[in-house]
């Protein structure tokens, strides 16, 4: 579990999160949601400790950012997977090495070991046949499910996901949405994932954090979502005409 | 105080890729890795370039030489003196901020722009020491480079003097007269400091640029114009501290 309590960050006189505070839930697929340039990706970014807050506290399972110093944080970092929105594969390493690097670089496992978990990661993401592929040989999906494979792979207790969609084709998207809820569940982890997709929020949202301008605006579950009152999030969510009318037959 | 902000995370840069180091076995990997990137890849591209300077040095070197009073021995001397002092560690050096220069920039610059520098970083790993160690310690061999540039330029002087009919003899005498051995210390000295400013530099702007695609061709240009200026002025300062 995460808790966020009156988290500020500004960039030069930019106030880009303005005192949010709100709850990741263990063993959930929480999400933060808003439209572009309402603050998601510096509050995930304040989360996995890559932008110090200005003010305010993260608290990790109980243990507060404040109290840590910069060993705490290298090893709450190996804790943490993430998943970018680009995937941030090695493009020089194949599938196997992307998935191994951090078992390599960071545990004193031996080669086979490292080797027998990575090729349990990649099972769980369905490429076993691509072991030897390099990254610019992969569709975008399967690229996405080698970033989760590497994230996975050091059993974090904490993933992160940055727009895990982003230039997915619906049905792809789906699948990737799916495959981040069963692991969440299976590894009973803590997830955090920023989107702005709307079949997400509908399909995985268990918890759902809405930012508007850098503040909480609204939080709730997927089901919730339905029945709010909330102006901005009922707009932001039935933005299209299609989802407008499908709202008159809810 | 721009400059001075920059000129300041320059130096925090080069320390901080001490720090945190990854496993000495990874580390061995990637400086391997980089000596053959940054340094045998070089090798091809530095003597073809030495051979034909080292010739045409000689040559225009002949051609200022017509009075009959001055020997032919000269021609090596001046060759020699050229290549030693100047073009083989100094230009020779800028030529390779161009190559191996805008390798750095570029290879850095697309690890940020994709988003892997900050997965090496969300993982834990120190990328400074991760992308930057390996490429300081590769260039540490770079005076095996300027040494093959030196021999290779001169071979070129002396293949250009044979050609156009002045004995080999004069040439090798030219060698090897008023040899003073502080200037290769010299030759040296600089060439180790060129080393240090190419690993640096252009991991400094690939490192820190900012945006896309088309701002890595940017930082890549601006870090070959950043080494030059600096070698340039790094080689006036060794120059007026060790030899005037």
């Amino acid at each position: 579990m995460i808790e966020v309590k009156n988290l500020i960050k500004s960039f030069d006189e930019n106030e880009i999160v303005k005192d949010v505070s709100t709850t990741f839930i263990k063993g959930k697929t929480n999400l933060i949601i808003g439209q572009s340039g309402s603050g998601k990706t510096v509050l995930l970014k304040c989360l996995l400790g890559l932008y110090a807050p200005d003010s305010g506290e993260i608290i990790y399972d109980g243990v507060s950012n404040k109290m840590m110093n910069d060993s705490n944080k290298t090893l709450l970092r190996r804790e943490m997977g993430m998943v970018f929105q680009g995937s941030a594969l090695f493009d020089s390493m194949t599938v196997l090495e992307n998935v191994k690097f951090p078992l390599t670089m960071l545990t004193e496992k031996d080669d086979e070991e490292v080797r027998q978990r990575a090729e349990i990661a990649i099972q769980r993401v369905d490429l076993e046949k691509d072991f030897n592929k390099l990254p610019s040989e992969l569709s975008g999906g399967m690229q996405k499910r080698v970033a989760i494979a590497r994230a996975i792979v050091m059993n974090p207790k904490y993933l992160f996901c940055d727009e895990p969609n982003s230039g997915l084709d619906p049905k792809t998207a789906i699948i990737i949405d799916k495959l981040i809820q069963e692991i969440t569940k299976e590894f009973n982890i803590t997830t955090i994932v920023n989107s702005h997709d709307m079949n997400s929020v509908m399909e995985i949202g268990e918890k759902i954090l809405f930012l508007v301008n850098g503040e909480k605006n609204w939080e709730g579950t997927n089901k919730e979502i339905f029945k709010t009152d909330n102006q901005s999030i009922s707009d932001f969510v039935y933005s299209s005409e299609l989802l407008k009318k499908v709202k008159k037959y809810l | 105080m721009f400059y001075l902000s920059d000129i300041g995370k320059y130096f925090i840069m080069i320390r901080m890729s001490f720090f945190k180091p990854c496993k000495w076995k990874i580390l061995r990997k990637l400086i391997f890795k980089e000596i053959n990137d940054l340094i045998i890849e070089s090798i091809p591209i530095v003597s073809i370039l030495s051979f034909f300077i080292g010739a045409v040095i000689s040559i225009q070197t002949a051609l200022n030489l017509s009075s009959p009073f001055l020997s032919k021995s000269l021609i090596g001397f001046a060759t020699r003196q050229s290549v030693i002092l100047e073009f083989a560690p100094t230009f020779m050096s800028i030529i390779m901020a161009g190559k191996v220069g805008s390798f750095i920039t570029s290879s850095i610059g697309t690890m940020r722009v994709t988003e892997q520098i900050d997965a090496l970083e969300v993982m834990g790993i120190n990328p400074l020491n991760y992308l930057v160690f390996p490429k300081i310690i590769a260039l540490l061999f770079y005076p095996f480079v300027i040494t093959i540039a030196m021999f290779v330029a001169i071979f070129g002087g002396f293949l250009a003097m044979t050609f156009a009919g002045v004995s080999g003899e004069a040439f090798i005498t030219g060698i090897q007269m008023d040899f003073e051995p502080y200037h290769i210390i010299y030759a040296y000295i600089k060439t180790f400091l060129f080393a240090i400013i190419l690993a640096t530099v252009p991991s400094f702007h690939g490192f820190y640029m900012k945006g896309g695609a088309l701002e890595v061709g940017k930082a890549s240009t601006l870090s070959f114009v950043w080494t030059s200026i600096i070698i340039i002025v790094v080689n006036f300062i060794t120059t007026q501290l060790l030899l005037s």
